[in-house]
């Protein structure tokens, strides 16, 4: 078939090919995003990456990234996927707002989510006082404080792929394993949730990116301790200061997951048919 | 008047009261008996669903194989949802094998899943990721099966639909016809005291419905239970069915054996759907008025007058250049509006002060040499007018 | 606009200056920084304040004046441009807030600035060894530490040691800022040691943990605390233990205004200058 493949650097077979003008604006587009990824590789000490990375600072950055990015991708799986079931499968009134508020962090500003997370959790908030009061827990500049942040800015892009996905699964599906006998768990279980699949990893992969690359939010309400609440974003921030090499070394990996990221949902966003 | 139109099914499996399934479907008194007699399906419900309203009564025997017809947005799919228990109803019961399964006055509401129905949906609704044994012994996992039982239950059900070389087989990788025969053995594997069948072939071409039609035919035969078939397709329900309902926005306009819906259907769509023309009018001993007011005469005179369902095959429509001499009573010139053909088959739709259609063969067609456009004159005879009271 | 004055003058002065070339490579950045602020410029010498100025007078302190100048120092050098536009009405001043390091950077990459207000002499001491001043950098004004705490003192801390309390949430800024280092070299000296709940970015972002109550304290400066206007009491760290920020000024030896900016050095370190510094929590050294 590969015959049948069009000549490449013609536009593609239907429409008429662009004008020149943006042609060029297009291609000084694509310079504008994908220059800093190349000077950033460029610019990584690939001949001190082994000394870096024994870096104390790194190792322990690298470290609680994982787990709290994981983590928040754990919480995000429990608790958005049931609010993307209700939102995918009920309606109920006022919804569309109700939607809309719960895809909110996507476009807000991260630090103002911080800044909001504070406001509910922190010592003084408004859940967060009297969970003090009552437990003498306090959230902020905790670990928990930062997979937190990262839950909060992650998961809707969970939710809005795992909704996105549900919508596509036929709902008559479930109606005949429901003539066939099944409960709703067991629908849940053999029916819905292997036919999301597919939308399911993507929205893990998603969140899981994101909730990596969490800075604003995190810094606002985790506060910034080594080991306790310095996450990868947050080390390249402040060994800019100190470490430049350290911080471009960081920027890579950040930049390699987000390509792995990439590639592993090629089918969603790669394909351009 | 009209008992034709209240036949009971053909099979006499056993007294049914299915006989009160009466054309316009209302609702019942409150004298009637329950409708729960009997091993058989008995439903009588109404509901509202967006703009549709459904008040339907029908009754199916077990054995017996009920075709419910009608057109689209009639409330087919609806009725069936509704007696699967997937969407609750509003008025009246529904009973499967004696056992009452919801009852909109008692507040009874089985669950889909306690109603033992078997569901063959319109586009099969296999479950993907599923291979076809596990899709058969999904039902039987469902209900608490063993695994190693279920899975050898599931392998005797694909045998006998003829796919026991397709058991690890995903429903991606079956033809249209295979999918479809695994879905009824998925729905059949559970055992279950009705099956309903939604549109099972639509979704097939021509050369595989043919084929899974006689396996089918086969299939339902073999069942003990009740069987509700929804379709459009006349001949589909003709073949598979022993008792077809019409229904019609919501509401049963025939329910009669295949051979009575045939020659004397009862709305027009329905006329439409076995081919016949069909007119409404006044009878008064051997003359018809139509509503149009052109008048035919037929050969058996109406008992009295009043209002009657004309019905007249389009073979029975004869065509000729000139105006006929001779028997046919009924003529009158007319103009060719279109004309359709299929194989060696044309039928010809007519202008004229009786709007017709006449069916002849491409050689006729090619001796009159019509066209649309044409002027001719239309006879036909007294004895083919089928006509019977409101 | 009427003609010569603005972006063209002032570019071509600072090339007929001459730059130090000894790095290639800065030069070439700094041409990008110089096309952008030419269109800054273009826009910026539409206003009115240009119309009055003398073009043609090299002494005139008129123009554009850009300062660089640590953050810490906003509210008051915002209060020092209003009275120094007041005596000079010609001027137009623009600043750039930033960390001192941050501004040292841009400055090396090539920023055009014709003063440099740091907030410690490290970075002061990075642009004068690239050769970067006009001068030599005066020490203009000076920032005690202090210990910020709630409104009130809830939990009466009295001074440093106090801050060695483990249950105590304590917030310091991180030592890659100055006043991070001031405040482990403060505590280090007093023989304190603390267990920090978080290490923030920057000064302010530490006290505001205090402001919302997150923080039961943390270590700032005394000009940080007038500018929270009430939302964080200080507690006097003691002359002894104290690390005091001094900020060094410098006019820059590319400044494209270096009249504007002598100008301006001398009116913060003259007495109406230092009354201002002092109104906002600052020390004269």
């Amino acid at each position: 078939m590969t015959d049948l493949a069009p000549p490449r650097a013609t536009s593609t077979s239907s429409g008429v090919a662009p004008p020149r003008t943006a042609i060029v604006l297009g291609v000084v587009g694509f310079a504008l995003l994908v220059l800093p990824l190349v000077s950033l590789t460029l610019r990584t000490p690939w001949t001190r990456v082994g000394e870096l990375i024994t870096d104390p600072v790194v190792l322990q950055a690298l470290r609680l990234s994982l787990v709290s990015s994981l983590a928040a991708l754990v919480v995000s799986v429990v608790l958005g996927v049931p609010l993307a079931l209700v939102f995918a499968r009920y309606d109920f009134p006022g919804k569309p707002f109700v939607r809309a508020l719960a895809v909110l962090p996507m476009v807000l500003p991260p630090v103002v989510g911080g800044v909001g997370l504070l406001a509910a959790f922190g010592r003084r908030g408004l859940v967060g006082q009297p969970l003090a009061e009552a437990t003498g827990i306090t959230l902020p500049f905790t670990s928990a404080a930062v997979v937190i942040a990262a839950t909060f800015v992650a998961m809707p892009f969970l939710i809005v792929t795992v909704e996105a996905g549900l919508r596509m699964v036929d709902p008559r599906l479930e109606d005949a394993a429901a003539t066939l006998g099944a409960d709703r768990w067991t629908i849940l279980r053999r029916v819905v949730l292997p036919a999301l699949w597919p939308s399911l990893a993507a929205g893990m992969a998603l969140c899981w990116a994101r909730a990596l690359g969490e800075f604003g939010a995190t810094i606002t309400f985790a506060g910034n301790l080594p080991g306790r609440t310095q996450t990868m974003p947050l080390a390249v921030y402040l060994e800019l200061e100190r470490n430049p090499e350290a911080a471009y070394l960081i920027s890579f990996l950040l930049l390699a997951v987000s390509v792995a990221v990439l590639v592993a949902l090629r089918d969603r966003f790669l394909r351009t048919t | 008047m009209s008992e034709v139109d209240r036949d009971p099914a053909p099979r006499a499996d056993g007294p049914r009261d299915g006989v009160t399934a009466g054309a316009g479907g209302g609702p019942r008194g409150a004298g009637d008996p329950p409708a729960a007699g009997g091993d058989g399906l008995s439903v009588d419900l109404g509901l509202r669903l967006g703009a549709l309203e459904l008040e339907v009564a029908i009754d199916a025997a077990p054995g017996e194989v009920v075709a419910v017809l009608g057109p689209n947005g009639a409330g087919k799919t609806t009725l069936l949802r509704a007696i699967a228990g997937l969407l609750p109803i509003e008025r009246g019961r529904i009973a499967i094998g004696g056992r009452v399964v919801e009852d909109a006055a008692a507040g009874v509401r089985v669950t889909p899943q306690q109603r033992s129905v078997g569901v063959v949906f319109q586009q099969h609704l296999l479950f993907g990721h599923l291979s076809a044994l596990e899709n058969v012994a999904f039902g039987l996992r469902a209900r608490g099966v063993p695994r190693r039982e279920a899975r050898g239950r599931a392998r005797d059900w694909l045998g006998r639909v003829g796919l026991g070389g397709e058991v690890q087989t995903k429903p991606g990788a079956l033809s249209g016809g295979q999918a479809q025969r695994v879905a009824l053995a998925r729905a059949l594997a559970t055992d279950p005291a009705l099956l309903l069948l939604d549109e099972p072939l639509a979704a097939l071409d021509v050369d595989t419905r043919r084929a899974v039609r006689q396996q089918l035919r086969r299939h339902l035969d073999d069942f003990a239970g009740p069987v509700l078939l929804i379709t459009h397709e006349p001949l589909e329900a003709i073949n598979l069915a022993d008792r077809l309902v019409i229904l019609e926005q919501g509401h049963v306009v025939q329910d009669a054996p295949p051979a009575v819906v045939a020659r004397r259907p009862r709305s027009a769509w329905a006329a439409r759907l076995v081919g016949l023309n069909h007119y409404r009018g006044r009878a008064d001993g051997h003359e018809l008025t139509l509503a149009s007011g052109a008048t035919l005469a037929v050969a058996d005179a109406a008992d009295r007058p009043g209002d009657v369902l004309v019905a007249i095959h389009p073979r029975a429509v004869a065509l000729f250049p000139s105006q006929p001499e001779g028997t046919p009573r009924n003529t009158w010139r007319a103009t060719i509006d279109a004309l359709d053909i299929h194989d060696d088959q044309v039928r010809v739709h007519l202008d004229g002060p009786i709007p017709i259609v006449a069916q002849i063969t491409a050689s006729a067609l090619a001796e009159l040499a019509l066209t649309e456009g044409s002027t001719l004159w239309v006879a036909v005879k007294a004895t083919e007018i089928e006509h019977w009271p409101v | 606009m009427n003609g010569v004055p603005g972006p063209v003058g002032a570019l071509d002065r600072r090339s007929s200056r001459g730059r130090r070339s000894d790095d290639p490579g800065t030069g070439r950045r700094a041409r990008g920084w110089r096309a952008g602020l030419a269109v800054a410029l273009l826009v910026a010498s539409c206003g009115p304040a240009d119309a009055g100025g003398d073009p043609g007078d090299p002494d005139a302190v008129a123009g554009e004046l850009i300062v660089f100048a640590a953050a810490s120092l906003t509210d008051a050098f915002d209060e020092l441009r209003a009275a120094f536009v007041d005596a000079n009405p010609d001027i137009e001043v623009a600043f750039n807030y930033a960390g001192s390091q941050t501004l040292a950077s841009q400055i090396a990459e090539g920023a055009p600035a014709d003063v440099f207000a740091a907030a410690n002499a490290t970075q002061m001491d990075a642009v004068s060894g690239a050769g970067g001043l006009a001068g030599d950098p005066a020490t203009f004004t000076a920032n005690l530490l202090t210990i910020a705490v709630e409104p009130g003192n809830p939990l009466g801390i009295g001074g440093l040691t106090d801050l060695a309390d483990p249950e105590l949430v304590l917030v310091l800024p991180a030592e890659e800022v100055p006043a991070g280092q001031y405040a482990s070299e403060a505590l280090a000296a007093a023989g304190v040691e603390v267990t920090p709940s978080s290490l923030e970015r920057d000064v302010r972002a530490a006290l505001s943990k205090v402001e919302l109550g997150e923080a039961d304290a943390s270590v700032v400066y005394a000009s940080d605390i007038v500018a929270s206007d009430g939302r964080a009491d200080g507690v006097e760290i003691p002359v002894e233990q104290n690390v005091p920020a001094t900020y060094p000024i410098a006019v820059l030896a590319d400044a494209p205004n270096p009249t504007a900016a002598e100008a301006f050095v001398a009116f913060v370190l003259s007495d109406s200058g230092q009354r201002i510094l002092a109104s906002y929590g600052f020390t004269t050294p």
